[in-house]
């Protein structure tokens, strides 16, 4: 096939995949999307079968690729999505890796020169250690994510210095590899092991309440490695497929900052939520007190209320308890109460992940709200139910000093009665203790989020 | 003169403009759909796979092309992962809107 009909081909495949990100701005128009996201994957793997040999070795990895992809698509419980899409991050640069590998074992298969030239090397360079990073840092931030592994993050003195090293040697065997005249594949290989090493070093010290920033970032190192790649073998259409996904994950990456009022640097350097723990806790040695009830107490509040806001926060995702929740949601609404979802941009563990759990639980998309379009409303609101979340309700944020200050809550304290339903007085991810539980008119429900949901529809 | 450019300048242009649509085109997505949005990006990222076939289906069966072939079963692992994980999800957002109009 010519080779302008293939560049033709790939443009196709290229607008296909803008196209499918552009129907991800309404749910109406978001399936058709992602139909079109597969109809311009369909056309590059068919275009590239064209132009390469071995049908049978490929074509049966593929199949084998289609199986495994496809058990896990249709298995994965929805509450385990951030570790899936950390597991596919850390896929797509392991594959970045071994490409770069293939390209500079053998140019000629990709069309390079045999000796390859200072740019394509450069570019090579680039795609493996972005790529290398995107592998090791997913893989930890899977372990984080799936509770393999304590998210507590890991901190030792001098770590940044080290990391800082550790970048600068890999550049300098990079340069090494660039200026080398034949392939040097000692300086290539070391350059990639440094490159994974570093991307373990680099997102072991942060914490768990980060991960949705992490995960974002490494959503955007993925794309970056896919169009690094692009370059190095001079394909436009994985440019443009990699540029596309790159900037995607560094806008999530920016609004999951915004969410937590925190600078981007602060979060990737780490160590948050280590040294706050202590903190909160000893706070001015008084002890507070607070009011509980039970779920009958709650459930009778909540009876007797015209309007009712629920902010569910990753509690909820852990108890699996967003189908009780949809239940509590239904019967409050037969009897005619305002009842609505308020939803906090970090809100579980990646960027709308809680609006997927409800969308799972089938609770009407009207009843979910976004934090801007609902805040105004809670002075007039009776009841509001806080369900597994903590810092993003913490009226700590307005105080100037806290280490949230600044950061954008949902003010359910403005309620005229909030109801808090937690497992115990344990502090938040941020390691602070909440105001909200110990004002006058908060109500502490104690329990496994699911059952204390499940004894109010009971109970209602 | 567009002869004459290197090609890592023209590449260099593309990216930048996609750079630039990306960045215009995920502004406009839906809060409420960004867990799907990651796992489609996902799933695009995986064009990658472009790349794998063609170190597998090099000329020269060597170890090269094992690499390869490893790298296209990883990578469609992400392709059939990422699009229909999307679609499931989508799928529920659908159920919702039907309620809605109900």
């Amino acid at each position: 096939m010519s080779v302008n009909f293939i560049a033709l081909a790939y443009l196709v495949a290229a607008v296909f995949f803008i196209l499918s990100l552009k129907g991800l701005s309404s749910p109406t128009t978001a399936r058709r999307g992602n139909l079109l996201g597969m109809l311009g994957m369909g056309i590059a793997v068919s275009t590239t079968l064209t132009i390469t040999g071995n049908w049978v070795l490929i074509l049966s990895c593929i199949a084998v690729g289609a199986v495994i992809g496809s058990i896990i698509a249709f298995r994965i419980q929805m509450t385990a999505m951030p570790e899936l899409i950390a597991f596919m991050h850390s896929l797509v640069g392991l594959a970045a890796v071994f490409i770069a590998i293939a390209a500079v074992n053998n140019p000629v298969s990709f069309d390079l020169p045999e000796i390859l030239p200072a740019g394509n090397k450069l570019e090579l360079f680039i795609g493996t250690f972005i790529g290398a990073m995107t592998w090791s840092g997913s893989v930890i931030a899977f372990l984080k994510l799936s509770g393999r592994m304590s998210g507590r993050p890991i901190v030792f003195s001098g770590q940044h210095m080290l990391n800082l090293l550790m970048a600068v040697v890999m550049i300098g065997f990079g340069l090494w590899f660039f200026f080398s005249e034949t392939t040097n594949w000692t300086a290539f290989s070391t350059m990639t092991a440094i490159a994974f090493l570093l991307g373990f070093l680099i997102i072991i010290p942060i914490g768990g309440a980060d991960m949705p920033v992490v995960i974002s970032m490494l959503n955007s190192y993925s794309g970056w490695a896919a169009a690094g790649i692009g370059f190095s073998l001079g394909n436009p259409m994985l440019i443009i497929a990699g540029s596309l996904v790159g900037s995607s994950g560094a806008i999530l990456s920016y609004i999951m900052c915004k969410a937590m009022n925190r600078p981007f640097l602060s979060v990737i350097l780490g160590g948050f939520g280590s040294d706050g723990g202590s903190q909160g806790v000893n706070d001015d040695g008084v002890q507070k007190t607070y009011r509980s009830g039970s779920a009958d107490d709650a459930a009778f509040l909540l009876g007797n209320a015209d309007s009712v806001i629920i902010i569910p926060g990753y509690g909820l995702a852990v108890a699996r308890a967003q189908h009780a929740v949809k239940e509590l949601a239904l019967a409050l609404h037969k009897k005619g109460i305002n009842i609505r979802f308020a939803i906090h941009p970090v809100a579980g563990r990646m960027p709308g992940h809680m609006n997927v759990l409800l969308a799972e639980a089938e609770i009407p998309y009207e009843m979910v709200q976004e934090m801007e379009e609902i805040n105004s409303d809670f002075p007039n609101t009776d009841v509001v139910l806080v369900l597994g979340a903590n810092d993003v309700v913490n009226p700590a944020a307005n105080i100037p000093g806290s280490p949230i200050y600044g950061m954008p809550i949902l003010e359910a304290y403005k309620a005229r009665t909030v109801m808090v339903v937690k497992r115990s007085m344990a502090a938040g991810y941020a390691g602070l203790d909440n105001d909200l539980f110990y004002m006058d008119k908060t109500m502490m429900v104690f329990g496994d989020a699911k059952k204390v949901v499940e004894d109010m529809v009971k109970a209602l | 003169m567009i002869g004459e450019v290197d090609p890592t300048i023209i590449n260099l242009t593309i990216f930048v403009l996609a750079v630039f649509v990306g960045y215009h085109v995920v502004w406009n997505v839906t809060p409420a759909l960004h867990t799907p949005l990651m796992s489609v990006t996902n799933a695009i990222s995986s064009i990658i796979l472009v790349g794998a076939m063609l170190a597998a289906g090099s000329a020269e069966a060597d170890w090269g092309a094992w690499l390869g072939a490893a790298a296209v079963v990883l990578a469609s692992i992400n392709v059939f992962g990422g699009f229909l994980v999307t679609q499931r999800m989508l799928e529920m957002f659908k159920k919702k809107d039907k309620k809605g109009q109900a």
